[in-house]
């Protein structure tokens, strides 16, 4: 009980004077964080010592794996492979998309040229494309980017442009009625209103783009991550491999909570009031 | 039925003497069919309060925006100051009856909003921002966000950004709407003593019969679709006694009974 106050005590202090990402993780309530993380762990290394399953290994000796090829550099090595088509294709896909979407919020002629092509894109199983896209764009590092390419730009662009078309017609009256040129329009009032919904959209986005470049690397040619996973299931290292999933999983969770932060930071500072 | 209009409106409107603002055979029909207004046309004084009264659906909003420059007109013209106009303009702000406050900025951007799209600078425009913050009565509120206030105070940080402009015109759609009796008192207080000090000029729209007759010069009464002009009337109420004697003067009862009279049959 003291602990727990003493712990509460500092998060609070925490969250007062640190700024920026520490203050807005400290806000989830650490202790159950680290309570449930604690259960999970626990569970799996229950788990893993019954032997319900012989490629299943127990929670230490996954951590242990993921330490020694932390070490050893193989998995450092391997993430300098796999985040080049991944920060190629999500700029790509980030720069394109939320381009695109705005201007089909914008412009009823790009919405009636491209918003089809989106729509179909996004009900797509884009996945079950990639393997097409080898044919034309052989097994390099083109053909893995416009596999992130096609998994997250399709929602991002969606997301933007529903984001752009349900700004509040009021807000836009209102800056028209003070005179507010359109380009002025589109700043202070369409992207701020339109930020949370298109933010929402990036997050599945980039989540979209994790799951395309692994799938890529996977069906593709292995590289990377997928081609740690590929080897060390090969060799039977069970405890390796499910190390790399769980560090490509939590790495993919802290990059879309990141994107949070920042959308707090660059344009809602009403929430950072709001407690 | 024009002659009939032109009949009507030609015994009760009085000759605007010094008209800051024309309506000149307006109508808007939205769509192919839908007849909101039809051949309006009214004066306003300069430094006169003149509400828009009428049933719901009769044309009140679409008016008040055609007069903003926020909605093209049919037919007909707008004259501000005499010049025609064809879109909004620096004489005349508009307070939205949904407040349309920015829930990202808080009180001091939001009233300081119509300045910066002015091309004020910053200093400037947060000393003028902060004497209208005051003005309305929300001094202290300054750099809090618009999810923080009641609704009464939103719609003052709407009247504050629109007052901070400096235009002559104040249009205001149904202000007071969304607060609950009491603030609604208080604002049409407020209200009358803004037209003292700010010497402005406001329209406004109202649903309420006893709100129009206790601060207006003029009230349009307009009549349903398609909206006309079915009566003009200026209160004639002393203007020296306070808001409590003033609900129970007769002349006050009077006018409003008179109006009732001639909106029920619309109503019914
Ligand atoms: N964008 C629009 N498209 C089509 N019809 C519209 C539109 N806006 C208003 N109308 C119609 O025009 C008429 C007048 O609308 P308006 O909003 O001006 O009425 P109002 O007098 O302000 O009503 P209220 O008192 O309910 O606010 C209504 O019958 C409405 O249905
Ligand atoms: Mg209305």
């Amino acid at each position: 009980m003291s602990l727990t106050h003493t712990a509460e005590k500092r998060i609070g202090a925490a969250r007062a004077d640190a700024p920026g990402l520490i203050r807005w993780l400290s806000e989830f309530t650490l202790i159950w964080k680290i309570l449930s993380i604690a259960l999970f762990a626990g569970a799996w290394e229950l788990a893993g010592r019954s032997g319900f399953n012989f490629s299943f290994p127990t929670f230490s000796d996954t951590v242990a794996a993921l330490w020694e090829m932390a070490v050893d550099g193989s998995l450092g090595a391997a993430y300098l492979r796999t985040l080049e088509p991944l920060v190629i294709g999500l700029a790509f896909s980030l720069i394109v998309g939320i381009s695109a979407g705005i201007a089909m919020g914008l412009r009823h002629d790009v919405e009636w040229f491209s918003l089809p092509i989106f729509i179909v894109m996004q009900a797509a199983p884009m996945a079950a494309l990639i393997p097409l896209v080898t044919f034309v764009y052989g097994i390099g590092l083109t053909a893995k980017v416009l596999a992130v390419v096609m998994l997250a730009m399709p929602v991002i662009t969606i997301n933007s442009y529903k984001a752009v078309r349900n700004v509040p017609p009021s807000l836009v009256s209102m800056c028209h009625s003070f005179m507010g040129s359109r380009q002025q329009q589109i700043l202070h009032i369409i992207i701020p209103a339109a930020s949370p919904m298109m933010f929402a959209g990036l997050r599945l986005g980039v989540a979209e783009g994790f799951s395309g470049v692994v799938l890529a690397e996977l069906l593709i040619t292995p590289t990377g991550i997928g081609d740690l996973i590929t080897f060390h299931r090969s060799i039977a290292n069970f405890a390796h491999m499910y190390a790399t999933i769980v560090s490509i999983v939590l790495f993919a969770i802290v990059t879309v909570g990141s994107l949070q932060w920042l959308e707090t930071a660059l344009f809602r500072p009403e929430k950072r009031s709001s407690q | 039925m024009s002659i009939a209009m032109q009949i009507e409106t030609e015994n009760a409107v009085p000759a605007a003497s010094n008209p800051i603002i024309e309506v000149k055979g307006i109508s808007k029909i939205y769509g192919s069919d839908i007849v909101a207004l039809e051949n309006i046309d009214l004066a306003f004084e300069e430094g006169q309060l003149t509400s828009l009264l009428g049933p719901s659906g009769c044309g009140k909003t679409t008016l008040l925006k055609i007069v903003a420059g926020l909605l093209k007109p049919s037919h007909g013209e707008i004259l501000v100051k005499g010049k025609k106009v064809h879109g909004p303009g620096p004489e005349r702000a508009f307070v939205f009856q949904d407040f349309a406050l920015m829930p990202w900025a808080n009180v001091m951007q939001n009233v300081a909003f119509g300045l910066k799209m002015q091309g004020v600078g910053k200093a400037a425009r947060e000393d003028t921002a902060r004497h209208y913050i005051s003005e309305v009565g929300l001094s202290g509120f300054e750099q809090k966000f618009p999810h923080q206030l009641s609704g009464g105070m939103r719609q003052r940080v709407g009247l504050a950004r629109a007052l901070a402009v400096n235009a002559d015109v104040l249009l205001m759609d149904e202000p007071f709407s969304a607060v609950d009796e009491q603030t609604r008192r208080k604002f049409q207080e407020d209200l009358m003593r803004l037209r003292e000090v700010e010497k402005k000029t406001f329209l406004f729209v109202t649903h309420s019969i006893e709100e129009a007759v206790y601060v207006s010069d003029r009230i349009v009464l307009l009549s349903p679709r398609p909206g006309r002009v079915s009566q003009i009337i200026d209160p004639d109420i002393p203007q020296d006694i306070g808001p409590d004697e003033l609900r129970r003067n007769d002349v006050y009862l009077d006018t409003v009974e008179s109006i009732w009279h001639g909106i029920k049959k619309y109503v019914e």
